[in-house]
């Protein structure tokens, strides 16, 4: 056991005044053998929780508190004055365009990478989920993207939408289709966005629903059989429903990753052309840590983390509620 | 997510035979074009996404070995024709390579180890010990686990600032030694082992520390490794955090480093992506090997 610092000890005493203890010195051992009786039980907890308890504080409790205090103020990071401007940074969000603009982005973006990534993570996992070898194979590959580095693999993904060096192109052109510019085209370059956000994630759906798949006990499924229900039957009515849990899972956790889309995006488009692939963290990045507004941009980290948690609670509500049906 | 039935991990075992749902219709052996159509569809589509699923790997590894005169001048062509070590060589020189290795290592190994010491200590004290408070750092957890990190970023950012810690290893590392999430999975895992045994040794009078680090620790293995890797990765991939705390190019991660000589330097196909494929290579090889622990990590816990 490491020694004990002095100043933890429990505050438990506190009916016990100084005053008290210095006037009767005979009363004095009661209390400190039970201060240190205590303290003996009770400090290898505090112990054991103060590296994790601190940096908690320091570097995360506190800054949620900072963070809602510097979005009322008109707080600029080399300032030394920051006025109190209220919902003031709130409202100028209100009325600013680019928000608005990233704020469609990121919900298109999420509208359609989070169904797309469990659709296909479903599919690959009902048409996976055996455990012979080449499954297990196949699924090491649609898993991989996984593992591998967003920041670094929006690189590769721009080389491979590149109108001169990348083979996407190419291919297109040598099935006869338009030679098309991905991330210069204003309606292309979100859609291109979109597929590297699906290829990246479908993997992740796919291994919690093959999970989800193959705690199905054989018996239910047997009975569905016996009961004379086909494929799409047993999938629809059986293997469906059991998998709601996992698919509110997946949802949830696919939501908050796409609400939160950066990496791709900074790497690929940097947010242009003209804003169309700009999101929610891209622009708080910018206004953050390129103009160096911390007021303003804390305000639109508090608006993503309310969008959040709408979100996460109307998929918690969505899925309860049809369990009673 | 502790009724969450990815917790069992079973995924990656081997329990053939058990999950066939849609196969035990096996009265007609004969090969019929209405039953091999559907499983023929099936394989194409799967073989199809897979090579989509592969395509920039496989374009990352065939440039990286490619003469920058393959790349403008064979775009079709996944192979090289005249297949070269010279990406290889030059980007130590091309880029602070080796730095950004260092770096990465550094700050994905100094977070894991920190966050899983740390947060195995914690979830150990919240889910055997009692103490007053012990309910409170306990709501404590549960509220900064549902704050996604982007709200604490910009008064991070002030905050290492302040403390003159921007561009140095202990900005990356010390805010994020410990995470609501690890501490949460951790006492999950704990108050599932059995009292019996922590109390046996608590009799013998043993010390917190010892039964710990003897009994606790060696039976959450699984658990340590499984939360281990899931740091790891998510930090050595991790992108915006190193681009708020670091504007030097020396400390900068491997993701971080290579985008930003994608973006402003002038630097040849080739060596970019022999830079992007040594990058990949540290957790392609551990998945390989491990890749149950992967599995359930991502599983268990989503993404980031």
């Amino acid at each position: 056991m490491p020694a004990k610092p002095a100043g933890l000890a429990p505050a438990d005493r506190g009916s016990e005044p100084d005053v008290v203890r210095a006037a009767a010195p005979e009363r004095k051992r009661a209390p400190t053998a039970a201060i240190r009786r205590h303290w003996r039980r009770w400090a290898p907890g505090y112990l054991f929780l103060l590296p994790s308890v601190a940096i908690l504080l320091v570097f995360v409790a506190y800054p949620i508190v900072e963070s809602l205090w510097m979005s009322l103020h008109n707080w600029s990071f080399f300032s030394s004055s920051h006025p109190f401007v209220g919902l003031g940074n709130y409202d100028t969000m209100l009325h600013d365009p680019r928000f608005w603009n990233a704020l469609r982005n990121t919900a298109i973006y999420t509208a359609v990478v989070v169904p797309g990534q469990l659709a296909i993570g479903l599919a690959l996992a009902v048409a996976l989920q055996r455990n012979t070898l080449i499954n297990k194979f196949f699924r090491s590959i649609y898993f991989f993207p996984v593992i591998s580095a967003l920041a670094t693999m929006g690189i590769v993904w721009k080389f491979l939408l590149d109108p001169d060096i990348g083979i996407i192109n190419h291919l297109l052109v040598s099935v006869g289709l338009p030679d098309i510019d991905f991330l210069q085209s204003t309606t292309w370059a979100l859609p291109a966005v979109m597929t590297v956000g699906i290829w990246k994630s479908a993997g992740f759906s796919m291994v919690i629903f093959l999970a989800a798949l193959q705690d199905i006990p054989q018996s239910i499924i047997e009975a569905a059989l016996i009961d004379g229900a086909g494929p799409w039957q047993r999938f629809r009515r059986v293997i469906l429903p059991l998998l709601r849990p996992s698919m509110l899972f997946a949802a949830v956790i696919a939501t908050i990753t796409s609400m939160q889309l950066f990496d791709q995006v900074y790497v690929m488009t940097s947010g242009g052309p003209l804003f169309h692939t700009d999101t929610l963290v891209t622009y708080l990045y910018e206004v953050g840590f390129q103009d160096f507004r911390s007021g303003y941009a804390a305000a639109i980290s508090w608006v993503l983390f309310l969008l959040i948690l709408a979100l996460s609670m109307l998929q918690l509500r969505l899925f309860r509620f049809k369990e009673i049906d | 997510m502790a009724t969450n039935p990815i917790t069992s991990g079973r995924l990656a075992r081997t329990t053939a035979g058990t999950a066939g749902t849609a196969y035990l219709d096996r009265r007609s052996r004969r090969w019929r074009w209405w039953r091999v159509l559907p499983v023929g569809t099936k394989w194409v589509a799967l073989i199809a996404g897979a090579a989509i699923v592969v395509l920039p790997f496989l374009w990352m590894l065939g440039t990286s070995f490619k003469p920058e005169a393959d790349v403008f001048g064979y775009p079709l062509r996944l192979q090289p024709t005249h297949p070269t070590l010279s990406n290889y060589a030059a980007i130590w020189s091309q880029l602070p390579f080796l730095r950004l290795i260092v770096n990465s290592i550094v700050f994905a190994g100094g977070v894991t180890v920190c966050s899983v010491f740390f947060d195995s200590l914690a979830a150990y004290a919240l889910a055997r010990l009692r103490f007053p408070g012990r309910d409170l750092a306990f709501y404590l957890v549960l509220a900064t686990l549902m704050v996604p990190f982007q709200v604490t970023l910009v008064p991070v950012f002030q905050l290492v600032f302040d403390l003159h810690w921007l561009n140095t290893y202990q900005g990356l590392i010390v805010p994020r030694a410990t995470s609501a999430f690890g501490i949460f999975l951790l006492r999950q895992f704990f108050i599932t082992v059995p009292r019996e045994l922590d109390e046996a040794a608590r009799i013998d009078g043993a010390s917190e520390w010892y039964i710990y680090r003897k009994i606790m620790l060696p039976l959450a293995k699984p658990a340590l490794v499984t939360l281990g890797i899931f740091y790891f990765m998510n930090n050595w991939n991790d992108f915006l955090w190193p681009l708020v705390m670091t504007s030097s190019t020396n400390m900068r991660n491997l993701p971080a480093g290579l985008t930003l000589f994608a973006g402003q330097y002038v630097v040849e196909h080739g060596v970019l992506m022999a830079g992007a494929v040594i990058s990949l290579i540290p957790l392609a090889v551990a998945f390989v090997l491990a890749q149950r622990y992967f599995v359930r990590g991502i599983a268990t816990t989503g993404l980031k």
